[in-house]
């Protein structure tokens, strides 16, 4: 029983220590974020109110419930200011982006996985070794690709493929390019784990039955790394939603994306109460979707038992 | 009642009847199904399967026995598509199967693994093959309920892989190579999952259901028990050779080789000397004993040469009492050790020279008068045709 007893503690420690991390460094600024964004602004520092003050008591606590209000909801969710839009174009971009990655990130690590097995530790450095590199240096390095006068630009006018520079840079295509490049691993990885532990028997025995390969893929292959798909889109989706720096440096004055909007509101309006409600408003629309997706797993996790 | 048990026996007479005059490899005017002619592969610089020349028979059950590596499974997956002979031809119904890609081929595989699709229940897994030939779905769907049927697994239709035991997939395994009713079924190390009871059902499951559908069934196996039970003939392989390929009692009882007779069940081997050749009998003499040796085998050695006669423990007697003086085939030794395995005695017997004799006998314990126990001094015999002889 003792023994028990002890096991017992041993293992809420061990679950105890990441929740209380999670608890601290995450819960608990959500939860202060939550707070600015139920105050209003006024121009005093910190620059909202109420403030709590508990040093008087219970009145103090019930003048500080008093002064909250949904106020800044209701501001960002009006179609008259740009949030909205910036909340569908995020999600549009985001979307159309992790489609651009698994279409490109798909093959790459379907060939990894096929690769022989001694050089498949080789590939996956090659994958990661980009975050070697600051991800901002990288995205700067964009800027000389892509600008007119650009590494792209120049060479395709040597080659005679254009006369005039492609208008790329500060345009949405460049805020593609940018999302792609720089969560390439985040879809590979997953991916390629999904594929390397295929059976390669389950295709053999598929051509056995009569089915020839490129049908064999989209009978046993893809469909058997569907996790992967899942993991992979959902690590590239939710990032790009809320991106900032890509938009910012590749982007042009039109690339409309919530990461921006939030920016701009805390550094230029010096509203941190819009901008917290911006970026709880945020949180649920990125909430929302993984619930759903982990309830769908659950149920498959269930019928399978 | 009375009925069933009557077609059950009608039934059974057929198949014992069919059996027993099974034997389309020693009818010259029979055409072979399947030929391996002169069949190489090589891998990098290993040579899995070394020109081998083999035919297999409509309705055969044809089993490849050999211990792992010995280049059975290649041969199989050469037949199945997944690998091209390095040289060779290989034919099946007279069609040359050169460039002919698996998903083409009239024949249907059951793996080792079973290689259920995970993602697809049952059915769908049974259906597969089906629906790559277009079948129409109301006859898909009366193959897989008579599938399903054949395998008993009736219940379990909805079921993924991972909801069955190891029992039910291997079940579920072979519904799926059967379906598409293939020229050929090959089956690689079917039964090696099973415990031994299930294992020896099924095999007897496999038999029956061969036999029913008049299909010819390729087995690939590591287990010797399994192949005797099983199969028509047997091919056992060593190194990417065949070494011989024979019915299963010439196999035991004939063997080609050393290699094969210690191979196929147990055996003692006896290196003797032959003193001389009369015809079907051989007379010899060993190291090991002072009793003259005789075995009624013809010798392919001439007197003076080297010959090794091969008796399975069985074969042997084994007695507490000397033999009269002067009788031939005696060893004598002390008991080294005894097996008990409830139905058999095995008996090691220690010559003076220090070979072990492996003997066994049917218990019959419970009326011998007094039970051989260890160190007693025994005299181990043999009747001459109870030997063969061996020279390679």
């Amino acid at each position: 029983m003792a023994m028990a007893g002890e096991k017992g503690r041993g293992r809420w420690v061990v679950i105890a220590v990441p929740y209380l991390w999670l608890l601290a460094l995450f819960l608990a600024p959500f939860l202060i974020v939550f707070k600015i964004s139920l105050s209003q602004d006024v121009v005093a520092q910190p620059p909202y109110a109420p403030q709590l003050d508990l040093s008087n008591g219970l009145a103090g606590i019930t003048e500080f419930l008093s002064g909250l209000s949904f106020a800044n909801y209701g501001y960002v969710l009006d179609f008259s200011n740009e949030f909205l839009e910036a909340y569908g174009s995020s999600l549009v971009i985001a979307s159309i982006s992790t489609l651009l990655l698994l279409l490109v990130g798909y093959p790459i690590a379907y060939g990894m996985a096929r690769a022989p097995r001694s050089i498949q530790p080789t590939l996956l450095m090659l994958v990661i070794l980009p975050f070697w590199t600051s991800f901002l240096i990288r995205v700067y390095a964009w800027i000389g690709i892509l600008s007119p006068e650009g590494l792209l630009n120049q060479g395709l006018m040597a080659l005679g493929v254009i006369d005039t520079p492609l208008e790329i840079l500060n345009t949405n295509l460049a805020v593609y390019i940018g999302i792609v490049y720089s969560y390439l691993p985040f879809m590979v990885l997953p991916l390629y784990s999904a594929l390397e532990k295929l059976d390669l028997t389950l295709l053999e025995a598929a051509a056995d039955l009569g089915c020839p390969p490129v049908k064999a893929f989209w009978k046993i292959t893809f469909p058997l790394s569907i996790p992967g798909v899942a993991a992979g889109a959902l690590l590239c989706f939710i990032p790009a939603v809320g991106e900032f720096v890509i938009p910012d440096l590749l982007g042009g004055s039109d690339t409309l994306m919530i990461g921006k909007s939030l920016w701009t509101e805390f550094t230029v309006n010096r509203s941190w109460t819009v901008s917290s409600a911006v970026a709880v408003l945020l949180l649920l629309v990125l909430v929302i979707p993984i619930v759903i997706y982990q309830n769908i797993q659950q149920r498959e996790l269930e019928a399978g038992k | 009642m009375g009925e069933v048990m009557a077609a059950d026996k009608a039934r059974k007479e057929t198949i014992g009847a069919v059996r027993r005059t099974f034997a389309p490899w020693k009818d010259p005017t029979q055409t072979p199904l399947i030929r391996f002619e002169n069949v190489v592969k090589r891998f990098g610089d290993f040579t899995a399967v070394n020109n081998v020349s083999l035919d297999i028979y409509e309705r055969e059950f044809f089993a490849l026995l050999g211990p792992s590596g010995c280049g059975k499974t290649t041969l199989m997956r050469m037949l199945a598509g997944f690998e091209e002979p390095s040289s060779g031809r290989l034919t099946l119904a007279g069609e040359d199967l050169a460039g002919v890609p698996p998903y083409r081929r009239p024949v249907n595989m059951m793996f080792q693994s079973y290689a259920l699709f995970p993602h697809m229940n049952v059915a769908d897994n049974i259906a597969f093959g089906l629906k790559q030939d277009k079948m129409p779905k109301a006859d898909i769907d009366a193959r897989v309920e008579e599938m399903l049927t054949l395998v008993k697994l009736e219940k379990f239709a909805k079921r993924k892989p991972h909801q069955l035991s190891g029992g039910q997939r291997q079940r579920v395994a072979l519904a799926r190579s059967l379906a598409k009713r293939p020229k050929v079924l090959l089956l690689d190390e079917p039964l090696g999952a099973l415990d031994k009871k299930l294992r020896e059902e099924t095999q007897f499951e496999l038999m029956d259901l061969q036999m029913d559908l008049g299909m010819t069934f390729l087995i690939v196996t590591h287990d010797q028990e399994e192949a005797m039970t099983v199969a028509d003939r047997i091919a056992v392989m060593n190194h990417g050779v065949l070494v011989q390929v024979d019915p299963p009692a010439e196999i035991y009882e004939q063997p080609a080789t050393r290699y094969i007779a210690d191979f196929i069940g147990e055996v003692n081997l006896i290196e003797s000397t032959v003193t001389a050749c009369e015809g079907e009998i051989t007379r010899l003499t060993s190291e090991i004993t002072t009793s003259p040796l005789t075995v009624a085998h013809p010798c392919e050695v001439a007197a003076g040469g080297n010959a090794c006669i091969a008796i399975r423990p069985e074969k042997l007697r084994i007695s507490l009492d000397p033999p009269p003086e002067g009788s031939e085939n005696v060893f004598a030794g002390e008991i080294w050790d005894i097996g008990y395995l409830g139905d058999l005695n095995i008996y090691h017997v220690e010559l003076a020279c220090g070979q072990r004799l492996k003997v066994s006998q049917p218990n019959l314990s419970r009326r011998v008068a007094r039970p051989i126990s260890w160190d007693d001094k025994v005299w181990v015999t043999f009747d001459p045709d109870a030997g063969v002889l061996l020279t390679r």
